[in-house]
């Protein structure tokens, strides 16, 4: 009974901090905006929607990965997952919840499309330096 | 034994115990969050110790489980004064650091009782009681167990009163949420595991994995987050406020 109680409370407590980091991740890159040539690749001109997360995805395996940032995209990887599974079923019900995953959905969209400029120009320094070399 | 897998994972822990340290170093927050840095060097040192009596001693050694599950408690106890630095972060312009470590003290002693008083009612049960090694074990078990839902319904309040007081340091932020995640994967997964002895075969594996959790989270969050970045807290809560 009490290993039951515990165990409700702390996958309640592991779900709304998964969910308030994940923002806090998203947060801290929605401030910086995307250069023209990313606006380019990946079509996201000012907002950008939860349909074009997969595709920036895709671009962002392309490029070689940055250790500081792995851990950052799984983490909004996962937390998109979540969200779709919220959208199929309880948004279904809950008819707020739609545009709260929708709107969600489009911020880890950007989030991705960030890392892509951060990949991109990493490339980059990486390929200068093999020249320099 | 831990396979392959176990000592990976083992090492990358290692390793990203060392980073935070370093990178809070490199960052100038060594001082600042002097609390979570050493409990950071604990953890490597006590890793490295159980590494090396792992070696001596073996594994099915009463050594190892010893310092093991003891080097854990103390452990756990060294995090639950690692949240109560945070406390007082967060609470330092409000003056109300001495209620805070008055607080945490009575609870860390009130979770230390009623431990006791868990385990020596099921030895009372069984027979008689009598405070050897066997009841000692299962106490510092026990005590491990309540202190990760101690610290995690205290994250939990911690991270309520930042929201409620408008806490817009984002490294802080970070630091906090990446506790509070810790805390309840590892109170759910004893939760689980006390549930259900299915889970067996799964535990050897999860609980490695998710202790990387915060060191790869505060390593992020000292390397990536400059300690002027802020905010809005409005934009994290679950429920739009």
């Amino acid at each position: 009974m009490m290993a039951g109680v515990i165990f409700v409370f702390s996958a309640a407590a592991l779900l709304q901090f998964f969910i308030s980091y994940c923002r806090s991740l998203i947060a801290a890159s929605s401030k910086q905006s995307l250069s023209a040539e990313v606006k380019d690749v990946t079509g996201i001109q000012r907002i950008a929607s939860g349909d074009d997360f997969q595709r920036v995805m895709q671009l962002l395996q392309l490029c070689p990965e940055r250790p500081e940032d792995r851990n950052s995209v799984q983490a909004i990887g996962a937390y998109f997952r979540l969200l779709n599974f919220l959208r199929s079923t309880v948004a279904k019900f809950v008819p707020s919840m739609q545009d709260w995953t929708e709107s969600e959905r489009g911020h880890c969209a950007y989030f991705a499309a960030v890392a892509l400029e951060r990949r991109i120009s990493f490339s980059r320094d990486m390929l200068a330096q093999q020249m320099d070399a | 034994m831990p396979g392959p897998f176990q000592y990976c994972v083992w090492f990358l822990c290692t390793l990203l115990e060392v980073s935070v340290v370093v990178c809070s170093l490199a960052k100038g927050s060594f001082r600042r969050y002097l609390s979570l840095n050493v409990y950071m060097l604990a953890a490597c040192f006590v890793n490295l110790a159980r590494f090396k009596i792992l070696f001596t001693y073996g594994f099915k050694s009463s050594e190892y489980g010893y310092f093991y599950y003891y080097s854990d408690l103390l452990l756990t106890i060294g995090l639950y004064c690692a949240l109560m630095g945070l406390y007082s972060y967060v609470f330092e312009e409000m003056g109300a650091e001495q209620y805070v470590r008055l607080g945490a003290l009575l609870l860390l002693l009130g979770t230390a009782g009623f431990s006791f008083a868990i385990v020596q009612q099921s030895s009372s049960r069984m027979g008689h009681f009598v405070l050897d090694s066997r009841v000692m074990g299962h106490l510092v078990l026990e005590a491990s167990q309540n202190l990760y839902f101690v610290g995690l319904v205290l994250t939990y309040v911690l991270w309520g009163a930042m929201l409620k007081l408008r806490e817009t340091r984002t490294r802080l932020i970070q630091l906090v949420l990446a506790l509070g995640l810790y805390f309840s994967v590892f109170a759910a997964s004893y939760a689980l595991r006390n549930l259900s002895t299915g889970l067996s075969d799964l535990w050897p594996y999860l609980i490695p994995v998710s202790g990387c959790l915060l060191p790869m989270a505060w390593a992020y969050a000292f390397w990536r987050i400059p300690e002027e970045a802020r905010i809005a807290p409005s934009r994290l809560a679950v429920v739009p406020r």
